[in-house]
C-alpha cells in the first residue's frame, strides 16, 4: 500500500499538537510512575490486624494455647476477652472488633477425644473481604492447631488433611497478579480517553470544518488520529515494563513480542472506540462521559478484581465484548505463565474480531458532509 | 472575468433542520472570475447556504453544481476545486504559521518544496515573513483573517468562498484585505463572499440579497441601486432586510 503523502503531514500534526499540549506529556510521564509504583502497594488484597475478640468457655490450657497462637499471628490483634457472645457481638457492633473467636466449653476434652476442635467464629462482613478472609486465616491456625493437639496425644485425627499448591504465581504475590492488569489500565486511561476528546474537540474549536472541506480521506484522516495515540500506547507500555522490572523484580515469562502483538490489537481496539464515540458527540462533556461508561464497564467486568467465572451468566457474556478482559487474560497469562501466541488465540481472535469491527465503524462515523 | 464560463450553479437549494426553513429555493449562477457578494442579516441562512455550494452540508432539496460538480454527490470532487474561508477562524491555534501552510498544502497533494517556496511568497505579499515560525494563536485577528485568506487560496483552487472575511477588523484593515481578494480575481479565481459591511457590498461584480432563506434581489450594485431608487447598497439593503420576519 503506498502511504498518502497527506497522512504524513496529518500524523505531524498530530504529534506537535500532542506534544504541545500543557498537561499531556505530564499525563504521560505520571500516570504510569503513579500506576506501576504506587497502585501495586495500595491495592494488596491480604487482610492484616483483624481484631478479634476471644469468648473462652472452656479456660483450658489448650484453650488459652490457642487464644496465644492467633493473637501472635500478623494477622490478628486480640482486642479483648470477654465473657459471652452478646458481650462480643456488642464489640462487633461498636465498630471495635471485626471478629468474634468462641470456644466451647468442653474444647480441650472434646478435641482430644475426636480431634475435632468446637469453635465458633462470627466475623462482621460489612468489609466482605477482610471478614472473609480473616475467618479463613483463623480457620487455618485453628486446624492446623487442632491437628497438632491430637498429634501430640496420638489419637488419630479424623479431619482431612487438604493441601493445596499454588501454580505459577507460587507465592500467591498478589503484585505479581496485579501489574499486568495495571498495565492495560494505563493503556485504557490514555489511549481510550484521549481520543474520544479529540475529533470532538476540533469540532468545539471550529477547525474540523477546514479540514472537512479538504478532499481528505476519511480513512486518511482516522489513521492520522489512531497512529499517535498507538504509538504512545506501546512507548509507554514498554515504560511500565521497565518500570514494573525495576520496582516489583516483575517480568513477563514469555516474550515480548507476544505482549507487544496483543497491545498492538487492543490499542487499535480502544482508540477506534474513542474515535468512535468523538464523532458522535457534539461537546468534549459529552464525550468522556460516555467514556466513563465504557472504563467503568471495562474495569468491574473484567476479571481484574473479581473472576469473571464467579459473575453470573448474562454479565460473563457481557463480558466476552470486552476488549479490557481479552488484553488483561492475555498480559497475565505471559506474565505469569509464560504462554505464547498458540496458547492465546481466544483472547488474540476476540481482540482480533473486535478491531475488525471498530476501526471501520470509526472511520464511516467520520462525516465531512452533514 | 468569463460570463460565458459558469462556475457556480445553484437552482431551488433548499435546507431544512426540522420544521425550520434555513435556505428557502435559492437560484443564482456565478460567472468564472467574478466577485460575487452574497448579502442578508443574520440568521439570513446565507452560511447554511454556503456550506452547501462547499460540499459540508446536504441539500434538503434541490440541486448545485460548483466547478461543474454535484454538491450532493460529488462532494469530495468539489472540495478538491474550492477553498473555503469559514467565518469563525478555524486555523489550528497550536501550530506555527508555518506549519499551518505545509499541513493544508500537503493535504491537497503539493509537494514539500512546492509548499516551501509559496510559503515564502505568500508571506512576502501578507507581509508577515516575521511570522513564519509563530504559533497561530499569538497573531492579531487582522493578521489571522489574512492568513486564513491565504491558506483558502494557498492551493490554487478555482473557485473561493469567503463567509464574513472581515468581522471584526477595523476599515484600513479591511481595505487591504480586500486587496487580497482582487489580486485573486485578477488571477481568475472566483470569489463568492458574505459580509455585512455595505461599502464591501459595492467592491463586488454582483450582488445578491438573502431574506428569510430566500434570495430577493440579485444584480450590479449600481443596478440595485436604480431600481430601489436608492443611493447606496445600504438603502437597498435597508429596504429589503427590514422586511424579514425571522428575528436574529
Amino acid at each position: 500500500m503506498i502511504v498518502p503523502m497527506s497522512l504524513l503531514y496529518l500524523v505531524e500534526k498530530e504529534f506537535k499538537q500532542m506534544m504541545r499540549n500543557i498537561i499531556l506529556p505530564l499525563v504521560f510521564l505520571i500516570l504510569p510512575l503513579a500506576m506501576m509504583n504506587v497502585v501495586p502497594r495500595l491495592l494488596t488484597q491480604e487482610v492484616r490486624h483483624v481484631r478479634f475478640v476471644v469468648v473462652d468457655n472452656d479456660h483450658s490450657t489448650s484453650s488459652e494455647q490457642l487464644v496465644h497462637k492467633i493473637s501472635a499471628s500478623p494477622y490478628f490483634d486480640l482486642v479483648a476477652a470477654v465473657g459471652t457472645g452478646s458481650e462480643g457481638l456488642a464489640q462487633i457492633e461498636s465498630g471495635d472488633a471485626d471478629l468474634v473467636l468462641q470456644i466451647a466449653p468442653r474444647f480441650e476434652r472434646e478435641m482430644v477425644r475426636t480431634g475435632r476442635a468446637d469453635i465458633s467464629l462470627q466475623a462482621n462482613a460489612v468489609d466482605g473481604t477482610k471478614s472473609g478472609l480473616g475467618a479463613s486465616y483463623a480457620a487455618q491456625i485453628i486446624n492446623a492447631f487442632a491437628a497438632e493437639i491430637a498429634g501430640e496425644q496420638g489419637a488419630a485425627t479424623r479431619a482431612e488433611i487438604l493441601s493445596s499448591r499454588f501454580l505459577y504465581n507460587v507465592n500467591l504475590d498478589y503484585k505479581t497478579f496485579m501489574i499486568p492488569a495495571l498495565m492495560g489500565m494505563v493503556l485504557v486511561l490514555i489511549v481510550g480517553f484521549l481520543p474520544a476528546l479529540n475529533i470532538v474537540g476540533e469540532k468545539e474549536r471550529g477547525t474540523i470544518e477546514q479540514i472537512n472541506v479538504t478532499p481528505v480521506g476519511k480513512v486518511e484522516f482516522i489513521l492520522s488520529k489512531l497512529i499517535p495515540y498507538w504509538t504512545v500506547g506501546l512507548v509507554l507500555l514498554l515504560y511500565c515494563m521497565v518500570m514494573a522490572h525495576i520496582a516489583h523484580d516483575v517480568s513477563p515469562r514469555g516474550s515480548v513480542l507476544s505482549i507487544l502483538l496483543f497491545a498492538t490489537l487492543f490499542l487499535l481496539v480502544i482508540s477506534s472506540l474513542g474515535l468512535f464515540v468523538s464523532n458522535f458527540s457534539d461537546t468534549t462533556q459529552q464525550a468522556s462521559l460516555v467514556m466513563f461508561f465504557f472504563l467503568m464497564v471495562f474495569m468491574l467486568m473484567s476479571g481484574m478484581l473479581t473472576p469473571v467465572t464467579s459473575m453470573p451468566a448474562w454479565a460473563q457474556t457481557i463480558s466476552l465484548f470486552n476488549p479490557f478482559r481479552w488484553f488483561m487474560e492475555a498480559m497475565r497469562a505471559v506474565y505469569i505463565k509464560g504462554s505464547g501466541v498458540s496458547d492465546l488465540l481466544r483472547p488474540l481472535l476476540c481482540l482480533g474480531t473486535m478491531a475488525l469491527v471498530l476501526f471501520p465503524a470509526a472511520v464511516l462515523s467520520y462525516r465531512k458532509q452533514s | 472575468m468569463n460570463r460565458d464560463n459558469i462556475v457556480i450553479e445553484a437552482h431551488g437549494l433548499t435546507k431544512r433542520f426540522g420544521t425550520f426553513t434555513a435556505t428557502d429555493h435559492i437560484t443564482l449562477s456565478v460567472c468564472e472570475g467574478e466577485i460575487f457578494g452574497f448579502l442578508g442579516a443574520n440568521g439570513a441562512g446565507k452560511t447554511t447556504a454556503m456550506r452547501m455550494l462547499c460540499g459540508l452540508s446536504k441539500p434538503t432539496a434541490g440541486t448545485a453544481r460548483v466547478a461543474g460538480y454535484d454538491v450532493a454527490t460529488e462532494a469530495e470532487k468539489v472540495k478538491r476545486n474550492i477553498g473555503y474561508m469559514s467565518q469563525k477562524f478555524s486555523l489550528y491555534d497550536d501550530l506555527t504559521v508555518a506549519e499551518n501552510l505545509r499541513l493544508f498544502g500537503g493535504i491537497y497533494g503539493m509537494k514539500r518544496s512546492e509548499v516551501k517556496a509559496k510559503t515564502r511568497d505568500v508571506l512576502v505579499e501578507l507581509d508577515m515573513v516575521a511570522t513564519l515560525n509563530q504559533r497561530v494563536a499569538a497573531l492579531p485577528l487582522g493578521w489571522k483573517q489574512k492568513l486564513a485568506f491565504s491558506l483558502a487560496v494557498f492551493h490554487e483552487p478555482k473557485i473561493v468562498f469567503l463567509d464574513e472575511p472581515t468581522g471584526g477588523v477595523d476599515p484600513v484593515t479591511r481595505r487591504r484585505f480586500w486587496e487580497l481578494i482582487y489580486r485573486a480575481a485578477d488571477r481568475g479565481v472566483t470569489v463568492f463572499v458574505t459580509t455585512h459591511y455595505m461599502d464591501e457590498a459595492e467592491y463586488c461584480d454582483r450582488v445578491s440579497i438573502m431574506v428569510d432563506g430566500q434570495i430577493r434581489a440579485l444584480d450590479t450594485p449600481a443596478r440595485l441601486k436604480e431600481t430601489y431608487h436608492a443611493a447606496s447598497m445600504y438603502d437597498v439593503f435597508y429596504a429589503l432586510a427590514r422586511t424579514a420576519r425571522r428575528g436574529e
